[in-house]
């Protein structure tokens, strides 16, 4: 699923992270997230989870509605965000994290 | 001294009920959507079959002609459980609220000559009938359907008919003042004008059709997918500018409505289609029957609401339906 983004030859291995609050709409990102992700691991710790990823992290908007059943802008991903690693590029579509420069 | 501080972490027994939990995994979290839908229909230990029909369970798949192996099959991708659904509709009336008063304090429809009020009354009026039945027809699924994936959406949807049925009142009262006779001309013309009789013959015979799946096709695929882009769309854009967009504004519950709940229409449809080449030749069967009766309904009601391009529109309205049926996988 990934492959349809373009990677810079390259592109860094280097793991980035992103963890969210435990909460009935970061289950649906999270969801969405391993959807997308093949190579995500996700680790739960009390009230909050955590999910490693090599090289490459990405949150599609798409997957995101159709998990939690209604409209979901991005930039909600930051009510129920607690930290993360890599560079940010968000858009409307998405938001993805990489070290790095991309293509 | 020293303090360590330190966390522990408490995993809960359980996630969720077990009846949830033996469908989506042990261990897991899960919706409150799965929660409140998943098995919450009784299945066994009956002790009385129910009086009026004694040869069948209170709840009983042979109900209807479509198979399935599990009812919970079905999927609403809205998530709706009841209060989501409240919740989200609630937001919606506030809005639509806001925008009857301002139709009632600006009069909009003050402008209106007697001409367009009286087209007004006779094309859209009568529709809170088609409402009310439609409102009938998805209890009726409600009440004889099988599986709470399935029934809880089309109570849910029952009771959205009731409250486009308001709106359309609502609008019909801001025509005649409170005066209320524009529902009783509206009631005339759903009754005795020849335009509304094919809609109201069809909408009749909805009520005595007696497969309740058959009848969600009937009413939530067919009949909606080819009256709500005709009316609400086509003709509403046809008439708004006299109105000064007032209409185009007071009817903009039901298009958003109507987009949405398609979602759950085709989903359903999908669904029961592709569990079996059966169930796929049976909807299909279902849909051709119902699409060609529907459009013929249709036909006069299309040129009183828009005159000379009532025949090219609502043309165009079944080629868009016709789409969608495609789509859905349905050869028909």
């Amino acid at each position: 699923m990934n492959a349809a983004t373009p990677f810079a030859p390259t592109a860094s291995r280097a793991p980035v992270f992103i963890s969210l609050v435990t909460n009935d709409i970061s289950r649906g990102i999270v969801e969405a997230i391993v959807a997308d992700n093949p190579e995500a691991t996700v680790t739960e710790y009390p009230a909050m989870v955590k999910i490693d990823a090599p090289g490459r992290l990405v949150i599609k908007r798409a997957t995101v509605e159709e998990q939690l059943g209604r409209q979901w802008d991005v930039q909600e991903l930051h009510l129920n965000l607690i930290s993360l690693s890599g560079n940010i590029d968000e858009t409307d579509e998405e938001f993805s994290l990489q070290w790095g420069a991309r293509a | 001294m020293q303090v360590d501080i330190k966390t522990t972490d408490i995993h809960p027994v359980r996630q969720t009920f077990s009846q949830v939990a033996r469908r989506i995994g042990e261990g897991k979290a899960a919706s409150r959507y799965q929660e409140a839908t998943l098995d919450m229909q009784p299945t066994t230990n009956w002790h009385y079959r129910p009086l009026w029909e004694p040869e069948r369970h209170v709840f009983d798949p042979r109900r209807t002609n479509i198979v399935m192996a599990d009812w919970y099959a079905f999927k609403d991708p809205r998530h709706y459980y009841y209060g989501v659904y409240t919740m989200a509709r609630a937001k919606q009336q506030e809005g639509a609220d806001k925008q009857f008063e301002f139709a009632e304090k600006r009069n909009l429809f003050g402008g209106l000559d007697d001409a367009a009020r009286d087209a007004l009354v006779t094309a859209l009026i009568p529709l809170r009938h088609y409402e009310w039945g439609s409102n009938m027809n998805n209890t009726y699924c409600c009440a004889y359907g099988y599986g709470t994936a399935v029934t809880q959406a089309c109570n849910y949807a029952a009771m959205d008919r009731l409250g486009i049925a308001q709106y359309l009142s609502r609008i019909g009262l801001l025509l005649d003042g409170n005066q209320g006779s524009a529902l009783e001309a509206g009631k005339q013309a759903w009754l005795n004008d020849p335009a509304w009789q094919g809609v109201r013959r069809v909408l009749e015979n909805l009520f005595v059709t007696k497969d309740w799946f058959e009848l969600f096709v009937a009413q939530n695929l067919v009949f909606d997918g080819l009256l709500y882009p005709l009316m609400f769309r086509h003709y509403v854009d046809a008439a708004s500018p006299r109105t000064g967009n007032a209409l185009a504004m007071l009817t903009e519950f039901m298009n958003d409505w109507y987009a949405e709940t398609t979602r759950w229409v085709d989903a359903t449809v999908r669904t029961a289609a592709d569990e079996s080449p059966e169930n796929r030749a049976r909807l299909a069967g279902w849909v051709s029957a119902w699409r060609d009766e529907v459009q013929r309904a249709l036909a006069p009601l299309a040129t009183l609401a828009l005159g000379e391009q009532g025949p090219a529109v609502l043309a165009a309205v079944r080629d868009e339906f016709d789409t969608r049926i495609a789509r859905l996988g349905i050869k028909s």
